[in-house]
Parts: structure tokens; C-alpha cells; sequence
């Protein structure tokens, strides 16, 4: 695989030059009839606050997903395993903001909800992919495996996991960029985050703060993925 | 030694067990093939030996001691794998996949190092080239020869290969069972192997054991089987294969070619080839002298000559 390295870099320089102090509202000016939006917290904080809950998000998909996935295809558990793909299947058919919406009653204002819709729309690719990669192994090699002695640990820890690895990584990869822009709904529950910018800017029908959030918003995600990409694991 | 007694596999109906009663022993230090058409039982006998199969009932006994006593991993262990589709861990590089069942046993690194460079040469694959290659980057062939001596790695008194040539082209199954007869002669392994293909059974094996449904129709010698089959399957069965049947109509005379006769047994050039073959089998050789009238040798004819005709023109 061709290492994108220079992907990151550029996004990742652009996405700090945006949050440099006093970089970006001027240039965003001419939207707003010359004037430059402005904002209660720096930019640099609402982005480092958005990036903390996809990660937290993040983590806690993991922590959930791998021993799921792991339990689900071990033999003769296919009913779960079906369970376990209908479930992500339906994850993926009801609308984010739907799931926020019935979270705020449950969980008040603030972080949870949206952490709440994060972790089980982060779930879904983490699922089908950790489970596509692992029924891809080649029953051949697992035979092979069997065969000269090796115990079912190992073949899950030696064979099947590191061969299911590329495509799982990327089920992690689209989880983490989909939760970047996710996580902009969750400003209207109170997450804060890159999505502030983006409701106010919304009811104010101000385009240049509307894109103060939306611009970092897209960078951070454009530099996630191409780091998650240099970090993948090589294609078996 | 591996001896099986009373091995029976069923699934569900015992009418139709897929092997029913079979006692039979692989004598140690020696290539016994199990042959049969598919479906007769022979890959679940093989199977059921290194226990991948748990038997319905019977025992396997592994140099008289009763597998069931020790766990099915490390009975593994002790027993070199081959399979048709070889499956070599694609993420390791060649030199990883012969090291596995080494690493398993926990082997220092020197030896395991030391014990891989050993078993590419004596496969026929110069280390210094192959020890780093991904299995993508092999012929099928190759690979192969990767898959035998990944289950020689550590030196185990049983190899087990379930139709280990099926999926190579002739060239390349040609090459490999002489690659793996010349280590069967320096290293005596107890070899079980499951085919289909009679010449193959014929050159390889030692002992034949041929099944039907799932028991055993005969076991003898390659000479007994086409000599003097035990029953009308068995003669319809070894019969079948047309190369062997015309083999029959064919002069040795007609293969000879030159070569060193040294050592090898005689037969006159008016004999047909089928002599010659159990000719082969008897003497273990891969070729027999041919003799012309006047008592010289007029060449060599050898095994893999047989399955040309030369009247079809076709050498």
C-alpha cells in the first residue's frame, strides 16, 4: 500500500493554520459584510473538545466491539453472530439526530447523549468490518493452524486476528471520521465542540461563522484519516 | 508405528458411516497411501489420526500408546500437516511458516533459525532467497514445498498428507513427489498419504490400503494391488486408470532411452511396460535396463516415461 504520508502533513498544517489565533475569522469577514465572526471560547479549545469525545467515542467502541466481535465468531455461535449482524444492520437505518433526540431524556443537556450516539454509530463499521475480516480468513489456513497443534487461542491471536487486521483497521478508520462529523450535531444538545459555531452561525444566518466550525471541522477529520491510513496495518 | 482398530466415523445414521470398522496398521518408517475414490473415507481416516475428526468409536494408537492420552494439541505437534491447498499463513514471511511449529515447542531462536535454512534447502529452496518471501510471491509448486517442510520443521516421526499433490501441474507434481520420495529414503518418516490417483499410490507408497465406503477393500504391497487384487472392486478399481491398462499394448523396447543401467533391474525390450512397472514396484527403482537380443543394454526406461505413449507421439 502507498503510504499517503504527505496527506497528513498537509492537512494537519492547514488545520493548524486555521486555529491559530486571529488566522481565520479575518478571512472570513467578507462573508459577514466585512466583519469578523467572533467567539466566546478559542477555536483551538472547541476543536480539542470535539477531537476529545470522538476519541472518548472512540475508546469506548473498542472496548466494546473487539470482544463482541471476537465472541460472535468463534464456531457455533452463529446465532449471535446473525444477532450481532442484524443489530448492526438496523444501527445503520435510524437517523443520528433521532438517537440524540430520544438520548436527551434519558441522559439531560451536555456531553452524554451525543457520546451516547457516537459510541453506537461508531459501533456499526467497527462490528461488520471486525467480522467480515475475521470469516475472510481462509478455511485452508485455519486448517493448516489446527493441524500442526496450534491451541484456539493461538490461532485467534497468531492467525486470524493479524489476517483480519487491514480490514478491520478500516472499519475503525470510518468510525472515527464519521464520528468527527457526527459529533457536530451533538452542539445542539450541549456537547460544545466544532458544532457551536456551526448552530449559532445557523440561527444567525451567519455564513462565515457557520464555516469557522465547518472548516476545522472538515481538516480534523481530512488529517484523522490520512493518520489513521499511515498507521494501518499491511494488507496480509 | 500407527495402528487403528475398530475406527468407526458416523454422522447420525450409522448405516452410512463415513468410515465403519477399520483396523489397519502404517508401519513405521514407511509411505502408506490411502487410495479410494472420493468419498470412500480415506481424508476422514487421515483426519481422525491426527484427531482433526473425533472417532465414533475405535482406537488410534501412535507407537502403542492410545492418542487419547495426550491432548489433541500436542498430539498435533508430533505429526507434520500437508494439505492439497497448503495453507501457508499469508502474513508470515516463507522462513515464519516453516519456523511455527517450532516457535509452538518453544525452540531457541538459533536453532529455530539454524532448523528453517535446513529444511528450505532439503525442499529444494535456497534460503538466502525464499526465507523472506511472502507466499503470495511463490509458484504453486513452491508453495508446496514450503507446506512440507513447514510440517517437517520439527522432526516429527509422522507426516500426514492429504492429497499433498492434487492441486499442481504435472511438471510440478512430477518434481515434488521425487523431491519427497528422496527425503522419505534419508529421513524413514511414518508417511500416510491420501490419493485419488493411482500412479501416484503406485510410485509413492510402500503399502496400499485401498477403501471402499469407508472400509478397507484390500491392503498389500503396489505389486499386490495390480497383481492380484482381493476382489472384483479392487481389480475394477486399479484397472480403471487407462494409462496403467494400456500399458499393457506398450514395448519397453519403445521407451528406452540412454542412461545409466548401473544397478538396476533387467527386463528384455520384447516385454510390455505393465512388466516393467511391477518391475519397479518389486525392486523399488525408478527405472528398469532394457535389454536388447544380443544380452546388452540397450537403455534405460523409467517411471516417468511410462505415462507417455510413445505411439501416440506424445514424449
Amino acid at each position: 500500500m502507498r503510504r499517503r504520508s504527505w496527506a497528513a502533513l498537509l492537512w494537519g498544517l492547514l488545520l493548524g493554520l486555521c486555529l491559530w489565533p486571529g488566522v481565520l475569522p479575518p478571512l472570513l469577514a467578507p462573508l459577514a459584510g466585512g466583519e469578523a465572526p467572533t467567539l466566546d471560547v478559542p477555536l483551538w479549545r472547541l476543536t480539542a473538545g470535539h477531537l476529545g469525545l470522538v476519541l472518548l467515542a472512540g475508546a469506548l467502541v473498542l472496548l466494546l466491539a473487539v470482544p463482541l466481535v471476537l465472541y460472535a465468531t468463534r464456531p457455533g455461535r452463529a446465532a449471535v453472530l446473525g444477532l450481532v449482524g442484524a443489530l448492526a444492520g438496523l444501527g445503520q437505518t435510524v437517523p443520528t439526530l433521532a438517537i440524540l433526540a430520544l438520548a436527551v431524556p434519558l441522559l439531560g443537556f451536555g456531553p452524554a447523549p451525543t457520546l451516547l450516539g457516537l459510541v453506537l454509530y461508531g459501533l456499526v463499521p467497527v462490528v461488520s468490518n471486525g467480522v467480515a475480516g475475521l470469516r475472510g480468513v481462509s478455511p485452508d489456513v485455519l486448517d493448516a493452524a489446527r493441524g500442526m497443534g496450534m491451541t484456539a487461542r493461538q490461532r485467534l491471536w497468531r492467525v486470524e486476528v493479524p489476517l483480519a487486521l487491514p480490514v478491520w483497521w478500516a472499519g475503525v478508520r470510518t468510525s472515527l471520521v464519521f464520528g468527527v462529523a457526527t459529533a457536530t450535531v451533538g452542539a445542539a444538545l450541549g456537547a460544545g465542540g466544532l458544532g457551536r459555531p456551526i448552530i449559532d452561525g445557523l440561527s444567525q444566518q451567519n455564513t462565515a461563522l457557520v464555516l469557522l466550525g465547518a472548516l476545522p471541522t472538515a481538516l480534523l477529520a481530512l488529517t484523522l484519516d490520512a493518520l489513521l491510513g499511515l498507521a494501518a496495518p499491511e494488507e496480509g | 508405528m500407527i495402528e487403528l482398530q475398530g475406527l468407526t466415523k458416523s454422522y447420525g445414521d450409522t448405516a452410512a458411516a463415513a468410515v465403519r470398522d477399520l483396523s489397519l496398521t502404517f508401519p513405521a518408517g514407511r509411505v502408506t497411501a490411502l487410495l479410494g475414490p472420493s468419498g470412500c473415507g480415506k481424508t476422514t481416516t487421515l483426519r481422525m489420526i491426527n484427531r482433526l475428526i473425533q472417532p465414533t468409536s475405535g482406537t488410534v494408537r501412535l507407537a502403542g500408546r492410545d492418542t487419547r492420552e495426550l491432548s489433541p494439541e500436542a498430539l498435533r505437534r508430533g505429526m507434520g500437516y500437508v494439505i492439497q491447498r497448503v495453507g501457508l499463513f499469508p502474513h508470515l514471511t516463507v522462513g515464519r511458516n516453516v519456523a511455527a511449529v517450532p516457535e509452538l515447542l518453544g525452540w531457541p531462536a538459533a536453532r529455530v533459525r539454524a532448523r528453517v535454512d535446513e529444511l528450505l534447502g532439503l525442499v529444494g529452496l535456497e534460503p538466502g532467497v525464499y526465507r523472506g518471501k511472502r507466499p503470495a510471491e511463490l509458484s504453486g509448486g513452491q508453495a508446496q514445498r514450503v507446506g512440507v517442510a513447514r510440517a517437517l520443521a520439527a522432526d516429527p516421526p509422522v507426516l500426514l498428507m492429504d492429497e499433498p499433490f492434487g492441486a499442481l501441474d504435472p511438471l510440478a507434481r512430477e518434481a515434488l513427489q521425487g523431491k519427497v520420495l528422496e527425503i522419505q529414503r534419508r529421513l524413514a518418516k511414518t508417511v500416510v498419504l491420501v490419493t485419488h490417483d493411482i500412479p501416484e499410490a503406485l510410485r509413492m507408497a510402500d503399502q496400499i490400503a485401498l477403501m471402499q465406503s469407508g472400509e478397507l477393500a484390500q491392503f498389500g504391497s503396489p505389486d499386490d494391488l495390480v497383481r492380484r487384487p482381493a476382489s472384483a472392486f479392487v481389480a475394477q478399481f486399479m484397472g480403471q486408470d487407462a494409462a496403467l491398462e494400456q500399458l499393457g499394448g506398450v514395448r519397453v523396447g519403445a521407451l528406452a532411452r540412454p542412461g545409466d543401467a548401473h544397478g538396476l533391474p533387467r527386463l528384455p525390450a520384447e516385454a510390455d511396460a505393465r512388466t516393467a512397472l511391477a518391475l519397479m514396484l518389486r525392486q523399488g527403482t525408478d527405472a528398469v535396463a532394457v535389454v536388447g537380443e544380443g544380452g546388452a543394454v540397450v537403455g534405460v526406461a523409467r517411471f516417468r516415461d511410462l505415462g507417455h505413449d510413445p505411439r501416440s507421439g506424445d514424449a
